[in-house]
């Protein structure tokens, strides 16, 4: 471990140690011009610059690019259309059917993305708190058991699609099981309800280990002693858990479900990889009709994409103040009692 | 063997079964098969001969059918297993006619035998297509997509050290107008993905000439927010002493930043290393909008371009997400304390 250590270290420092010392001399005269504040500036500068231009810059942009239209790359040459693109998203004839609406598929992808985003979390929450307390028990190579979990965590969205779509494929091993059991071999990825769950699973496949790394680590912080308190007075395990358990746990279970819902509003690529959106428009979620509607399709339409991904934009930022006013509201009862 | 029993069977605590030990049998059984059965799986698959990963059921290891040389034929004979009223034995097969085959005996091959396709099965050892790992390689692009992807996982690494570090110890060590502003800014990005703000930045990167330019790649992921405020927080705790210590000895600045600040923050970059390592390698929604051409594809681009293929290639395309999966592999063989720790310290992800 330690040689492994050494290795990252020297892989690290030793450019970082290289440009230092080339650096010295010009910036020892920089500082007697410019003092400590020119200082601050340049160590501030380089993040800053990258990120302004990458980060900040297309934020603000993207509120003008959203009330322009046409093909044109630049801001610039764009022309103007005020609230055009989204009233074009919105508009529907009759909301109870979204095939009358001038942009279906953006509506498609809304309601694909509105049931991904409820039933995956709710899954991904449950299985998650559930592993977390099944390894907080005194379990012997606890480390080898959260390897277990943590695997697929680190795996490119790409590598656990084609993973799985290997796995799902109508000759795939999943269906050789079912033939073996006796049962009929399913479509997974060619019919609708299957691919959406398909698509569900492999996600919280993917994810599970994170989300039950962070509760853990959660639940390992509750004392002890209120534990055998608890014991002590007879307490049955399910009132425990209501009672002690749940509480105690609720700072992780809070970050645990804004991270989750967070990404399932942008659920991408894994999705795209296993599904491609299909059958039809069965697994397509929004940030695969932002990337199409933006790049991919041969009517690009830029100005409708930068609407669409600020209508999500909003939606996650009311996601994270909805989810930080909570928690502020348990604080307080929590202080109250 | 008796102590491996009594460590399988360990429970809460008394002799009875509680419920709840059966249901963690149950749960973690059943996660070591799912979590690494497909993993596994693939590699089992990437193995396996086109002929052979398009029979149902599949195999569980892969199979090579074996050949024979053949006095008298120019070209290895496929060895066949034929049963039939005149018992079992091993022939080769010259050629097939509709459901007759005709075969050879490989110790004599001057006879020719008509044999029922129905009567014989190929006789096959357990063997690994080592072509499937090979002829991406010499054949396709898949080397320069590797390069391309240890480049940009490269370089954009030791940047997003260089200026995450700078940033943080600027943010942390030094009292100036507007430093609270800058860290507000910054926690308040932490939360702004990158599919909102998709198209204005590739017209940035159109505007900078950087698309299909594997920069255009790298720049925009090495300001991270959160590698700037996790070494942030980890550099507050560096007491101000050991700072004024080094002015009172002359030291400049930029020689605290590199060597003080930096060896005292070594823990929390290693973390930000790991992670932005495994981060950069599996990027792919901004290097798919990025890159258009072939030459500049990084691995997961390149990956994605063949599972969307008409025909896919399935020999190839396993075994190239097998060699995708490998770096990340090993990061979590050897490093995978340092990002447990990191996640459950940060929700850092």
């Amino acid at each position: 471990m330690t040689g492994v250590k050494g290795m990252l270290g020297a892989v690290v420092t030793a450019p970082l140690g290289w440009l230092a010392r080339l650096l010295d001399a010009p910036l020892r005269l920089w500082q007697r011009v410019a003092g400590q504040g020119g200082m601050v500036a340049f160590f501030l500068l380089p993040n800053m610059a990258i990120f302004t231009i990458f980060v900040l810059l297309p934020l603000v942009i993207n509120i003008a690019y959203s009330m322009t239209t046409g093909a044109a790359l630049f801001l610039p040459d764009r022309t103007y259309v005020g609230m055009g693109q989204y009233e074009r998203l919105l508009r529907c004839t009759d909301y109870t059917n979204l095939m009358t609406c001038q942009e279906d598929q953006f509506w498609i992808a809304l309601r694909n993305t509105g049931t991904f985003v409820v039933l995956q979390v709710s899954l991904l929450i449950v299985a998650a708190t559930i592993t977390a307390l099944i390894l907080n028990r005194a379990l012997r190579a606890l480390s080898f058991w959260r390897a277990v979990f943590f695997f697929p965590v680190l795996l490119s969205p790409v590598v656990v699609g084609l993973i799985w779509r290997w796995i799902l494929d109508r000759n795939g091993v999943l269906n050789a099981a079912l033939v073996g059991v006796g049962m009929d071999p399913v479509n997974w990825l060619l019919e609708r309800n299957y691919a959406f769950s398909a698509a569900i699973g492999v996600t919280i496949w993917a994810q599970l280990g994170f989300f039950a790394l962070i509760l853990l680590a959660g639940l390992q912080a509750i004392p002890r002693d209120l534990y055998e308190a608890a014991e002590m007075d007879g307490t049955k395990p399910a009132r425990v858990f209501w009672r002690i358990t749940l509480p105690l746990l609720m700072p992780n279970m809070l970050v645990v479900i804004v991270l989750a819902l967070i990404r399932a509003v942008q659920v991408f690529d894994e999705a795209y990889v296993l599904t491609g959106g299909g059958p039809g428009t069965a697994t397509l979620f929004l940030t695969q009709y932002i990337y199409e509607v933006g790049f991919a399709s041969l009517l690009k339409n830029p100005g409708l994409a930068a609407a669409a991904s600020i209508l999500m934009g909003g939606v996650l930022i009311v996601l994270t103040l909805l989810q930080l006013a909570l928690g502020k509201r348990n604080e307080r009862k929590g202080k109250l009692k | 063997m008796s102590r491996a029993m009594a460590f399988l069977t360990r429970r809460k605590g008394g002799d009875a079964w509680d419920w709840t030990d059966v249901f963690t049998f149950i749960w973690l059984g059943s996660a070591v098969f799912i979590m690494f059965g497909p993993a596994l799986w693939l590699v089992l698959s990437s193995f396996k001969s086109p002929a052979q990963l398009s029979e149902f059921p599949p195999t569980l290891l892969p199979y090579e059918a074996q050949t024979v040389a053949v006095e008298g034929y120019d070209r290895l004979l496929p060895l066949f297993s034929v049963s039939d009223d005149d018992g079992t034995r091993t022939l080769a097969e010259v050629r097939r006619v509709g459901t007759v085959a005709q075969m050879v005996d490989p110790a004599n091959p001057a006879e020719v035998q008509r044999i029922n396709i129905a009567n014989r099965t190929p006789v096959r050892e357990v063997g690994f297509s080592w072509g499937n790992y090979l002829d991406p390689f010499l054949r396709f692009d898949f080397l320069n997509y590797t390069k391309n992807s240890i480049f940009v996982t490269g370089v954009a690494t030791l940047i997003t050290l260089l200026t995450n570090s700078m940033a943080a110890f600027a943010l942390s060590k030094y009292e100036f107008r507007g430093r609270g502003f800058v860290v507000v800014l910054i926690i308040a990005t932490l939360m702004i993905p990158l599919s909102v703000i998709l198209v204005p930045l590739y017209s940035i990167v159109a505007g900078v000439g950087l698309i299909n330019s594997l920069w255009g790649v790298i720049l925009p992921t090495v300001a991270t927010p959160t590698g700037v405020f996790l070494l942030r927080q980890y550099m507050l705790t560096i007491p101000d002493e050991l700072l004024e210590a080094a002015r009172m000895d002359h030291a400049s600045e930029w020689q605290i930043y590199w060597r003080i600040v930096l060896p005292l923050t070594a823990p929390a970059l290693a973390v930000l290393a790991i992670f932005s390592v495994v981060w950069r390698w599996n990027d792919f929604l901004w290097p798919l909008i990025v890159l258009s051409r072939q030459e500049v594809y990084t691995l997961q681009v390149g990956l994605n371009a063949y599972a969307g293929e008409l025909n896919v290639q399935w020999h190839y395309l396993l075994a190239m997400t097998v060699i995708t999966m490998i770096p990340v592999v090993l990061v979590f063989i050897f490093l995978q304390r340092f990002i447990t720790a990191g996640i459950a310290g940060t929700g850092l992800k």
